[in-house]
């Protein structure tokens, strides 16, 4: 199998970079499984069951998957062999991180729909993910037995509903890039890139493979009926069908970069990089992408990630952008086979691969063998951390174990965030959600090897201006160094592209400005933004101030720290613009120091977040129960119970579908409620919404809560406190 | 009433007559620690000698939290002790006005400079000198190459510059690390490093140390313990040369 994949590897027409995405328990996983077993990895008989692609413990034990974890397969078609690298991902929403890395990955996805629970949450979610990287889909209706056998539905009703799920994802697609919608993207059975079946019995139909096998819906009906699961498996497997609609289908790297590069890097394309990268070719400087890390005990760590450019071989010399510039040799190139990785000699364009050897790299660099090339658009993740806990190690003996665990555990999955409590010397983990922060305390544990204590779950607030304020002048301690800035909150529209990856500092400054400018940003502010940090934003109005481009690295610094605690609670700071307006500066380089200008500006920021009106957000999730229709009522008052506000009741058939919000800090122990209050037959899924003010009636008490807890000062501070 | 009083360059007995009968008189006595240090007296001998107790200041105290001191200085004689001259470190011109703003009049008694000090143990004249500059310590994210950029306006207009090394908590700058530096800042900007430099140790000590050459000679030059101090001499008047000559081993 091995000497199979390495031949493939350099012919890209050949090679398919697939990911499988869904919504939680969709059947993702059985799905790569079977797929694994048609292509001769693993036996027949274990597929569906033994979860061969859930390689952690824990993923076998919750029957769930939570890292993004990748295979290499061979399939024929046509007489020829294709090679595919596959990549299954997480569909529980705390682990969406995953599905946004492993996107930049690949350059085409099957995205699985259950046929009975129809698009949920997260089917949206990860398909936007999708299109954001222009990664093309074909779908793949699972469980369409459950249809026959637990709703009873007649053939003609069971075409009609499977129908009815094309047109959903076909309006989802549409309403997200109706571009691509209709040049070809749109799903369409009669085309091929509809398929049906069960994953877990192990067969599927297409129309094409119909016209080849002969096996029609009439034949799906009448077997599912029959419960002769093994004549449609025989007839028509699974992973021919599939791996049929893949090569035919989704598109090679060769084809897909040409499309994509432009989506996700903004370099230069007529740059030796660039041509490269636009086609894929092997010869050339080597770019890649890191999209995961992992820690083997023996290697140490494995950065995976996709080959754009170049051939990467042990030795290789490469370097990883925005670190210092030291080469970083390779000192094993492979690929991943399940939980295996196969060593190979060479490793060329389009493939996905898996290296040792790059120190500096964390998920998400660019690296590269020039020492200087654009970095690609950074992974934007949909979710933001909302929860936090405090880990301490049970022995103190641990700590500095403790503490390059924390690490990995930060290299390993950027959606975490990791930082220490300068005050207290606790360790903090924000994750997405209780889950993810559950698995990640559970591995720490059980991986690792470190005893901790975790304190309980914390809700992750944000703060923000609401009003125009300044200039606000700060100086620094020796009072010879003087910055004005004025502050304001970010327009929507603008927050909007940074969120959406489309306004980057990865971009040049041309273009950055053109999208601004045509947002309705300021022409002079959009061309002098020094740096975006979140969705804030540092502006500089000044001119010709002599000292200050060698000052503005401090300037940017002071700003970064007054951003990652603003004065109300010491949460993070979101939607800041800041204009510095003029500067005054000490003749001497040793008195504008960073001693002097890190506190100046720090302290200016805060005081001005004040002056504007800072005020308290607090996360909030979507939130779908799907229920008989006999429970709608404890399922709306779970909503509604937690500050919640429902805005939308389905119904279909016999049952009803809730659809609306609620703020994090009321759902503690919602899994549980939910289940009692409706008898345990309701279906619910939780997504991140975004930050919403907290209500002025309980505002002030949770701030006290929270400075309380940090052993904050009770007494907010006052502007003067931080300008004296 | 406050008064800034110069200790001079060395050690105790560097102070003025005028100075020391301020600090005999003095209700408090404060000494500034960190823009300078007296490399040759501790506080303890200071106190022997001077028959006062002295009040530390660290660089907060002077800086955000200076009314300790004029509180003092309001109703009583305070005087606040510098290396040096007072006044050549600008920040306690902030001292002053923010003293004169709450009404305490101020009296300055001076003391030896290393601004002048340099002129005499180097030979350079001291119409030569141009702009004065810094060479701090690089921190994360930040490398000033202003100092170089000075130095450089300076030799253009054929005047010396005179180079403050950093001084921090835990650390001085030496002549062979500054020297390293500005040649990191010529690198970085692609100017020219200069050729000639002239480095000092222990000004106003009984064993000062004067020596001139290229940067590779400064650069393994032991010059012993500190402070050191640096100056980037433009092309020198034969005189000047003479001098070096005689007294740095140009």
């Amino acid at each position: 199998m091995v000497e199979r994949v390495t031949e493939l590897m350099d012919k890209p027409e050949r090679i398919r970079n697939i990911g499988i995405v869904a919504h939680i328990d969709h059947g993702k996983t059985t799905l790569s499984d079977n797929l694994l077993a048609g292509a001769g990895m693993i036996s027949e008989d274990l597929a569906g069951k033994q979860l061969f692609m859930d390689s952690d413990e824990e993923e076998q034990a919750r029957g769930i998957t939570i890292d993004a974890s990748n295979v290499s397969m061979v399939h024929t078609y046509g007489g020829q062999e294709f090679l595919i690298n596959m990549i299954d991902t997480p569909g529980h929403v705390d682990f969406g991180g995953d599905v946004t890395r492993a996107m930049r990955a690949v350059d085409g996805a099957v995205v699985v729909v259950d046929a009975v629970e129809g698009t949920m949450p997260q089917t949206e979610t990860v398909l936007r993910q999708a299109l954001k990287e222009g990664v093309r889909p074909v779908l793949f209706i699972n469980k369409v037995d459950r249809l026959v056998n637990e709703l009873k539905v007649d053939q003609q009703e069971m075409q009609i509903r499977l129908g009815k799920v094309i047109d959903k994802v076909n309006k989802l697609i549409k309403g997200m890039n109706e571009k691509m919608y209709n040049d070809g993207w749109k799903l369409d059975a009669a085309m091929g890139t509809v398929a049906f079946g069960s994953a877990l019995y192990n067969w599927a139909v297409s129309v094409p493979f119909m016209q080849k096998s002969g096996v029609s819906f009439k034949d799906v009906f009448e077997k599912c009926n029959a419960g002769d699961m093994k004549w449609l498996a025989k007839n028509s497997p699974l992973s021919d069908v599939l791996l049929d609609m893949v090569v035919k289908h989704l598109p090679n790297p060769t084809d897909a970069q040409k499309r994509r590069i432009p989506i996700i890097w903004h370099g230069d394309k007529e740059t030796a990089e660039g041509k490269t990268m636009m086609n894929c070719d092997p010869n050339g400087p080597a770019a890649l992408m890191v999209t995961d890390i992992s820690f083997d005990p023996h290697a140490g760590e494995v950065a995976t990630g996709r080959l754009f450019s170049g051939t990467l071989k042990r030795g290789t010399e490469l370097y990883v952008m925005g670190t210092a510039k030291r080469a970083n040799r390779l000192s094993q190139v492979g690929i991943f086979m399940g939980a295996e990785r196969i060593e190979v000699e060479a490793l060329p364009a389009g493939n996905i691969a898996a290296v040792t050897g790059l120190k500096d790299a964390i998920v998400g660099s660019t690296v590269s063998t020039m020492m200087d090339i654009t970095p690609f658009e950074a992974l934007k993740h949909y979710s933001e951390p909302v929860m936090t806990v405090a880990v301490e190690a049970k022995n103190m003996k641990d700590l500095p174990k403790l503490v390059e665990v924390l690490r990995q555990v930060g290299k390993e999955d950027p959606t975490v965030q990791v930082s220490i409590n300068e005050e207290t010397g606790e360790h903090l983990i924000a994750g997405m959600g209780e889950l993810h922060l559950e698995i990640i305390t559970g591995r720490i544990k059980r991986d690792k090897g470190v005893e901790i204590i975790t304190s309980p779950p914390i809700v992750v607030y944000r703060e923000t201006p609401t009003q125009k304020a300044g200039p606000v002048e700060g100086k620094s301690p020796n009072r010879h160094n003087r910055f004005y800035i004025e502050l304001e909150p970010m327009d929507p529209a603008v927050i909007d592209l940074i969120l959406k990856g489309e306004v980057s500092m990865n971009q040049q400054v041309i273009e950055r400005r053109d999208i601004l400018v045509t947002a309705g940003m300021d022409k002079d502010e959009a061309k002098n933004i020094k740096a975006i940090e979140g969705t804030n934003m540092f502006i500089d109005m000044t001119k010709g101030i002599q000292y200050l481009n060698e000052t503005m690295e401090l300037v940017l610094d002071g700003w970064r720290e007054a951003l990652r605690g603003g004065p109300l609670a010491d949460e993070q700071v979101q939607n800041l613009k800041i204009k510095l307006l003029d500067v005054k500066l000490h003749e001497d380089a040793i008195h504008r120091g960073p001693a002097q200008v890190i506190p100046a500006v720090r302290s200016a920021v805060k005081a001005g977040i004040l002056y504007a009106g800072d005020s308290l957000l607090e996360p909030v999730q979507k939130i779908q129960i799907t229920v008989p229709t006999e429970q709608m009522g404890p399922a709306t008052s779970q909503i509604q119970g937690r500050r919640g506000q429902v805005f939308d009741m389905l119904s279909e058939g016999d049952t009803m579908t809730v659809i609306g919000k609620a703020p994090v800090a009321e759902l503690f122990g919602f899994a549980g409620d939910v289940r009692s209050a409706t008898e345990g037959r309701a279906m619910w899924s939780t997504e991140f919404a975004g930050f919403e003010v907290v209500p002025g009636g309980i505002v002030d008490e949770v701030v006290k809560g929270i400075r309380k807890r940090k052993g904050l000062k009770e007494q907010i501070p006052r502007p003067e406190d931080y300008l004296a | 009433m406050l008064t800034f009083v110069g200790l001079g360059l060395f050690d105790v007995r560097d102070i003025s007559v005028k100075g020391l009968d301020a600090v005999r008189r003095a209700d408090a006595v404060y000494l500034e620690a960190y823009t300078s240090r007296l490399m040759g007296s501790s506080v303890d001998e200071m106190e022997q000698v001077f028959g006062k107790e002295i009040r530390l200041l660290g660089r907060e105290d002077v800086e955000q939290h200076p009314d300790a001191v004029i509180d003092r200085a309001r109703d009583g004689d305070v005087v606040f002790l510098t290396g040096g001259d007072p006044m050549v470190s600008t920040t306690h011109a902030d001292l002053r006005i923010r003293a004169a703003e709450a009404g305490v009049p101020t009296v300055i008694v001076h003391a030896s400079s290393i601004q002048s000090a340099v002129c005499g143990l180097s030979g350079l004249q001291n119409y030569r000198f141009g702009k004065s500059c810094s060479v701090p310590f690089p921190a994360a994210g930040w490398f000033p190459t202003t100092p170089l950029a000075t130095v450089r306006a300076n030799l253009d207009c054929g005047l010396h510059t005179l180079v403050y090394l950093d001084i921090q908590p835990d650390r001085y700058m030496r002549v062979p690390e500054a020297v390293g530096l500005l040649e990191e800042m010529a690198e970085a900007t692609g100017q020219p490093a200069p050729d000639l430099y002239v480095g000092i140790a222990r000004a106003g000590s009984e064993s000062p140390v004067v020596a001139a050459g290229t940067a590779d000679r400064l650069k393994a030059f032991d010059f012993g313990p500190p402070l050191h101090i640096l100056i980037v001499p433009a092309d020198l008047h034969p005189v000047e040369r003479e001098y070096l000559e005689t007294f740095a081993g140009l």
